[in-house]
Parts: C-alpha cells; sequence; structure tokens
C-alpha cells in the first residue's frame, strides 16, 4: 500500500516537541496519542506528529489539532483518551483542556485568538505548531524549498542580493549590520573558494529563539543558507550550534539528510548546476564563540578566541577565506522575502528596522514564552498584553535585554518602541533578543553582579582591559552585595566600566560594562541603600537580610523547625517559634514551607543583629 | 571507564584524521570516557599532528571538556537569568550542601559531580536542575532534595545489577 502523504490526513495531532515541552515529558503524550488512535482504528484518517517548539512554554506540554488550531495546554498521558474520545471521534473539543485567561473566564479554543499569540507576528514563526520538523514533506507542504526554486531558477545573485537589501532585513544576532549589504561584500571579495556559517551559538542567558527556530523550523534556516550561498558564490556551509542544545543538532542533522536525499542540498542542486554542502559544527561550551571572529576559530577546531577586525570576515574569515556568517533568526527570514517581496518585508516595522524580532520572554511574567513582534512595538505592549503582567500582582521594575551586553530598562522607558537604535540609545541593546523581565523582588545591584560575573568567567582573557576591569567591578560589586560597599563606589564602577569599554577588542569586552552602567544609572537608589544604608531593598541580598518570624502570625505548627537544616529554628508546638540569627545560614527554607495560612516567615533588611 | 587507545583511533579515524576536528574528536572523546584522560590527549596530538600544548589548550579553553574523572552522577544547576531571578542561587547553594562540593568538582565517592550551566533555553521551567540529563524543573529546594535522595539511593543498588550482568 502507498504511504499516505501528509496531506491526505483529515486532522493532524500535533505534540510540541521544543525543549520545554520534552522536559514535561511530551514524547510520552504522543506514545500515547498514537497507542490510542491505533486502538480506536483511526491510523488512516488521525495523523500524530510532534512539532517544534510552540512558544509558550509556560503552557507546556502544548497540543494542537489542525487544520482548526485548536490549542490544548498541560496536556497529562491521562488525558489522551478523553482527547481522542470526545474531540477526534465526536467532535467536541474538550474546554477543560483550553486556556482561560482567567479561571473563571470562558475556555478559548483557537490557538491564534489566545492573546498571547494575538498580538504577535508570526514570520519566522509562520510553521509553528503546524509541521513535523524532521520530515521534510510537511515542510514542502506549506511552501517550503519555494523561495529556493524561485533564487536559482529565476534570479542571478546580483538580483537575490538587491532584494535582501531592499527589504532592509539587519542581522539578528544583535548588531544589526545589514543582511544584504554584507552579503554584497562578500560577493565582491576577491577569491574563488568562499564559505558561509550560520551562528547558532546563541549564548546569552535567557535568550532561546535560535534553539527554537533550528527545532522547529531546520529547513527554513538550510533554505536560507542555500540562498545565501548562491547570491555569494559560496559551495561550502557550516552551522555551529551550541552543546546545550542537543535537540537542535538533531534535528539540524535530519534536515539536512533529507534535504539532501530531496536534492536541495548537494552537487547540482534543481538542476542548475549549483553546488552547495553543509556540516553542523557542535560548540563546547564557551560563550566568546559566539563571538564571530572566536566562532571561526572554533570551527577551525582551535581556541575561540577573538581577533582585531578589520580583516572582518567577508575579506579574511574562515582559514583565510571570505566568510558570510549570519544569525539562525536572520537565515530564517531569506526565505520568505524572497518569496513574499522586500516590499511585502519592508512594510512590516519601523523605518530603520525592519521585520518582526522574536524575543524570549522570561523572568517575573505570567506567559513565559517567545514571542514574535514586529519591530517598533513598546516595551508596555509585550510585558502587558503578550506576556500578560506579572505574576502574583508584584511590582514591575524593569525588563533586561541584550543578555550580558545588554542593560536594564526601567518602568519609566515602559513606553519605548523597540528596535536597534532605541535600545542603543537607552544604554541597552537588542542582543540575540533575551527579555528578561524584573519585580520588586529582584534586586538590581545582584542583578549587575550576576552579570557581571557572568563575563568575568567568559572572558577569554586576551584583552587585560575586560579580563581585569571585570575582575575588579565583580570584587566592588561582591563588597557592595555584601554590606561592605564605601563612599565613592559607584563613581569607581561607572570609571572602570567606562575604561573596560573603551579598551577591548570583541563585543564581549565593549559591553561588559552595560549591566552595572545601565543600573547605576536608572537604579542609583538601590545602589545607596546598599551602600550607605546596609540594606537590599528587595530583600534579596543574603548578607543585608535576615529570616525571622512574626510573633503575631505564627500558628506554632513546627513546619519550620522540621525544615530547617541548621537547627537554628526553636520552639514548643502550639507555641511560637524564633530563628537563632547566629545559627541561620539564611537558606530560606523556612520562607518556603511555612503554610500560607501563616505566612509568618519574613525577610527584613537591613538584618537583625 | 578504562581509557583503550583503540577506541580513541577509532574516534579519530571517524573524522578522517583531520586538524579541525580536533573539538569533535575531543567531544566524543569526552561523551564516551565522561573526560579527557590524559593518555588519549597525548593520542590525539601525535594522531592529529597537533602540539599537545595546543590539545591541552582547546581541552582547557572550553567547559564542555573535563580534565579530571567526573561522577557517575552529573548534576547541572542552570544559572541562567531567568532561573536566578526565580531563585537559583538558593536552589545551588542547597545542592552544595546536601553533595557537598562546589561546583565544577566531583564527591569523593566519584558519585556526584557539580556543574552548573549559562542557560539551557527551557526558560519556563526556571529554575532548572537536570540530572543525568533528566530536567527537573521550577525546583524547590524540597524537590531537589527528593530528587538527589533518590540518585543516593541508587548508588546502592547499582553494584548488584552489576554483579548481575557479569553472571
Amino acid at each position: 500500500m502507498k504511504k499516505k502523504t501528509n496531506k491526505e490526513f483529515r486532522l493532524h495531532l500535533l505534540i510540541c516537541a521544543g525543549t520545554g515541552c520534552v522536559a514535561n515529558r511530551s514524547y510520552e503524550i504522543k506514545e500515547e496519542l498514537v497507542k490510542e488512535i491505533t486502538r480506536r482504528g483511526l491510523n488512516t484518517e488521525v495523523r500524530v506528529a510532534i512539532t517544534g517548539c510552540n512558544g509558550y512554554c509556560e503552557r507546556g506540554p502544548i497540543l494542537v489539532v489542525q487544520p482548526d488550531g485548536v490549542f490544548y495546554q498541560k496536556v497529562r498521558k491521562e488525558d489522551v483518551p478523553c482527547i481522542v474520545e470526545e474531540h477526534i471521534l465526536k467532535g467536541k473539543p474538550v474546554e477543560s483542556l483550553m486556556y482561560r485567561p482567567s479561571p473563571d473566564a470562558p475556555p478559548i479554543s483557537r490557538m491564534m485568538d489566545i492573546d498571547f499569540f494575538k498580538h504577535q507576528t508570526s514570520v519566522v514563526f509562520r510553521n509553528r505548531s503546524r509541521l513535523d520538523p524532521e520530515d521534510i514533506e510537511d515542510y514542502l507542504r506549506f511552501d517550503g524549498y519555494k523561495a529556493l526554486k524561485k533564487a536559482l531558477v529565476e534570479m542571478n545573485s546580483g538580483q537575490i542580493i538587491a532584494e535582501i537589501k531592499l527589504s532592509g532585513l539587519r542581522g539578528r544576532g544583535g548588531a544589526g549590520f545589514p543582511t544584504g549589504l554584507k552579503w554584497e561584500l562578500c560577493r565582491k571579495s576577491p577569491g574563488n573558494i568562499k564559505y558561509i556559517v550560520c551562528n547558532g551559538d546563541e549564548g546569552d542567558p535567557g535568550a532561546f529563539m535560535d534553539r527554537s527556530v533550528l527545532e522547529a523550523d531546520p529547513h527554513a534556516v538550510i533554505e536560507g543558507m542555500i540562498i545565501g550561498a548562491r547570491a555569494i558564490g559560496a559551495h561550502k556551509g557550516f552551522i555551529y550550534v551550541r552543546k546545550e542544545y542537543p535537540l537542535a543538532v538533531k534535528r539540524v542533522k535530519i534536515a539536512l539528510v533529507q534535504a539532501e536525499e530531496y536534492g536541495f542540498v548537494g552537487e547540482n542542486i534543481l538542476g542548475t548546476g549549483c553546488d552547495f554542502s553543509v556540516d553542523v559544527v557542535q560548540g563546547s561550551g564557551a560563550f566568546v564563540c559566539g563571538e564571530e571572529t572566536a566562532l571561526l576559530t572554533s570551527i577551525e577546531g582551535r581556541v575561540g578566541r577573538p581577533r582585531p577586525r578589520p580583516p572582518y570576515p567577508i575579506e579574511k574569515g574562515l582559514w583565510g577565506r571570505p566568510t558570510n556568517i549570519n544569525n539562525v533568526e536572520t537565515w530564517a527570514n531569506v526565505p520568505q522575502i524572497i518569496s513574499k517581496g522586500a516590499e511585502w518585508f519592508s512594510g512590516i516595522g519601523t523605518k530603520r528596522s525592519k521585520g518582526t524580532k522574536i524575543f524570549s520572554l522570561v523572568g517575573k511574567i505570567n506567559n513565559t514564552g517567545l514571542v514574535e513582534v514586529p519591530m517598533g512595538i513598546t516595551v508596555r505592549e509585550i510585558v502587558d498584553e503578550i506576556g500578560g503582567g506579572i505574576p502574583g500582582g508584584k511590582e514591575f521594575k524593569a525588563v533586561q535585554t541584550g543578555g550580558p551586553s545588554g542593560g536594564c530598562i526601567p518602568k519609566s522607558l515602559l513606553d519605548l518602541p523597540i528596535d536597534y537604535e532605541s535600545l542603543v540609545k537607552a544604554g541597552s541593546m537588542m542582543g540575540s533578543g533575551g527579555m528578561i523581565v524584573m519585580d520588586e523582588d529582584t534586586c538590581m545591584v545582584d542583578i549587575a553582579r550576576y552579570f557581571l560575573d557572568f563575563t568575568l568567567h567568559e572572558s577569554c582573557g586576551k584583552c587585560p582591559s575586560c579580563r581585569l576591569g571585570t575582575k575588579q567591578m565583580v570584587e566592588i560589586l561582591d563588597r557592595i552585595t555584601e554590606g561592605e560597599g564605601k563612599e565613592g563606589d559607584i563613581e569607581f564602577l561607572e570609571d572602570i566600566g567606562k575604561n573596560v569599554k573603551l579598551a577591548s577588542l570583541c563585543g564581549l569586552g565593549q559591553t561588559a560594562a552595560n549591566p552595572v552602567l545601565t543600573t547605576i544609572k536608572y537604579f542609583r537608589d538601590e545602589y545607596l541603600a546598599h551602600i550607605k544604608e546596609k540594606r537590599c531593598p528587595a530583600l534579596v541580598c543574603k548578607s543585608l537580610i535576615s529570616y525571622v518570624i512574626d510573633p503575631e502570625l505564627c500558628g506554632g505548627c513546627t513546619v519550620c523547625a522540621k525544615n530547617c537544616p541548621s537547627d537554628a529554628i526553636t520552639g514548643e508546638p502550639k507555641e511560637i517559634y524564633t530563628i537563632d540569627q547566629k545559627k541561620c545560614t539564611k537558606c530560606g527554607i523556612c520562607l518556603t514551607v511555612c503554610p500560607p495560612k501563616f505566612k509568618a516567615v519574613k525577610k527584613v533588611s537591613p538584618p537583625v543583629k | 571507564m578504562k581509557f583503550i587507545p583503540k577506541e580513541v583511533i577509532k574516534i579519530i579515524n571517524k573524522y578522517h584524521v583531520k586538524k579541525s576536528k580536533l573539538l569533535a574528536v575531543l567531544t566524543d572523546i569526552q561523551a564516551k570516557y565522561n573526560w579527557l584522560p590524559p593518555d588519549a590527549i597525548k593520542l590525539v596530538s601525535e594522531k592529529l599532528c597537533v602540539p599537545l600544548i595546543d590539545v591541552y589548550g582547546v581541552a582547557s579553553f572550553y567547559h564542555a571538556f573535563s580534565l579530571t574523572p567526573r561522577g557517575k552522577h552529573i548534576v547541572t544547576v542552570c544559572s541562567g537569568t531567568a532561573c536566578h531571578v526565580r531563585g537559583a542561587p538558593i536552589i545551588l547553594d542547597r545542592v552544595q550542601d546536601q553533595l557537598g562540593i562546589s561546583p565544577g568538582c566531583t564527591t569523593k565517592d566519584d558519585q556526584f559531580t557539580l556543574e552548573t550551566v549559562n542557560c539551557l533555553g527551557a526558560c519556563a521551567l526556571a529554575p532548572i536542575v537536570v540530572v543525568d540529563g533528566h530536567y527537573h524543573g521550577q525546583s524547590t529546594t524540597q524537590k531537589i532534595d527528593l530528587v538527589l535522595t533518590k540518585y543516593k539511593k541508587k548508588k546502592k543498588r547499582k553494584p548488584t545489577k552489576k554483579s548481575r550482568k557479569k553472571k
């Protein structure tokens, strides 16, 4: 019997298999679905498949039933028989598994009607919850590799470059260099052998859109790369993926094998005489390798240290040959620009920043996940409308963008339209698109220390300003968070920060001080509270807080005393308990175990003597 | 696991004895032995014609490689920003207390190695602790205690399983 093609199925049950949902056992749910569908003899009309990351990771594991787009959240194995019985057989979608904006609100059945998705513009994510990333047939079903045919058959390299230039696409890796211009420069660069590279070394903590794109739609990235190779005149490409993303590596490798089988990669692509092959290179856990020159030396099998530019990679890159390097998200945009046209693309976004950008919205936010929005959207729209605000009714404090290279955007700038230029003006940067939301319980000095400590460990050590400057700054910040801050520390930090910025070779050092400088700029009062009053307003810095039991609220339930690992809590059952500050290690367990009906354990700052 | 030169040579051959594949070769060796035995590093240097100092440079530069043997169970605490603001430092403190080691170290009985990672890209699950590839999301100190106790108990059962296999 001929194998059924994917489009012949009546229904598609697509279970999210991104890293987040897999961690929540989505593969077990898939197995269960297959079992149940087979048991009921439905396997000829209903297809069960995995999809890449849906983006709404907070609600995982996610199941979407296509073609209607019915969205089921937090699905458990036990729910499977009910879904098959009610939805598949009787045609009645299961309301109890649908999304509700609030517990008593009516359920929303279609994915695109949910607030989180409604305000998004899907370009790179157009295939989310629609296709199986491990099945090229699915990608082809949704116009996959059509742009490639157009680019290879109907266009010459000059036309491709002109189209990309006209679209206004800029690098999504952070710096925002115009992609079309980069391609043109690389094309013009003398030399017969040229390379193209996809930078998937997404190291910014809190950013995972590149992982998601590689996991969910690897063929879009590959298609973009082949088009780029054609435009530049390259025959060899590399996809560099960080080690922490094993699933992305697996999916890309599968996609490459399939693309080769279908004749999209390899020799004489689509009979046009173009040759292009791609290798997947796995990173080895060095953040600095996200920097282009470091990444290239890493592909060559050497220690990933940046080198001075110029010469830029487009002149002298891999093994001294002209090399065009773009980020995952940039490559994934290319096929659509070619098929839908530059005009369509440049119709989205602002005057200087075109198209969409994917942000990973994480931290103290209700709807954690990936959001794709047009450039120019405000921070407020992202946080409130898409993100659903801050959990627990807490107060918004800041949003950190751009990872360790970026800065914090305070409440006063909530209406800032997001594009490359506006973020730089605010002291931050686009970076790869991490957006970490912080509430009143986040200490800004601690956050600055966190990022600096990160950069300190990830500095490759080449430039003294970066290697030693970050160390000095961390030492000062350590002192401040430990209550040993001195008058003049803030000014000293600013001074070192500016010098590290000026004297470092690569982006890592040049931007290392941003988290400190922006937090000082916008949250100076928090620094002053730490230094002058020895107080941590957010009650985070361990040395500046104490845990105490409120005698008015304590119910004498003994739970805290039983759980205290250092035997610091004493008292008699039904009486009031107290914490011995000398023994307390401030692990915070008493606070988490104290029953909600009492809420007797509290943090105070400055600490109790 | 004992270092067997033949196995390492097999890995090197898999990558066609290419200098540029040094990272891939080391990654495979690391995956096989859970660390890079000194003899393996020497062999790689010899076969790929890369000076020993350069192989060592690469092995010590990248976090993925370990120059000391690692424990049977790898406990990884994510210290990404999302995990950090949701309380990862408290979790890390607890794991350190429980295992009696700091990040990068292995327990004396070679059972556990504690590591931190910059970000796993699964921020919805923050704070995350991964034990032997299993993700434990939305961790709390109590949840972690339970997980670690489970693995500590496994240790006692393991030898009997092995001895059974031998028979």
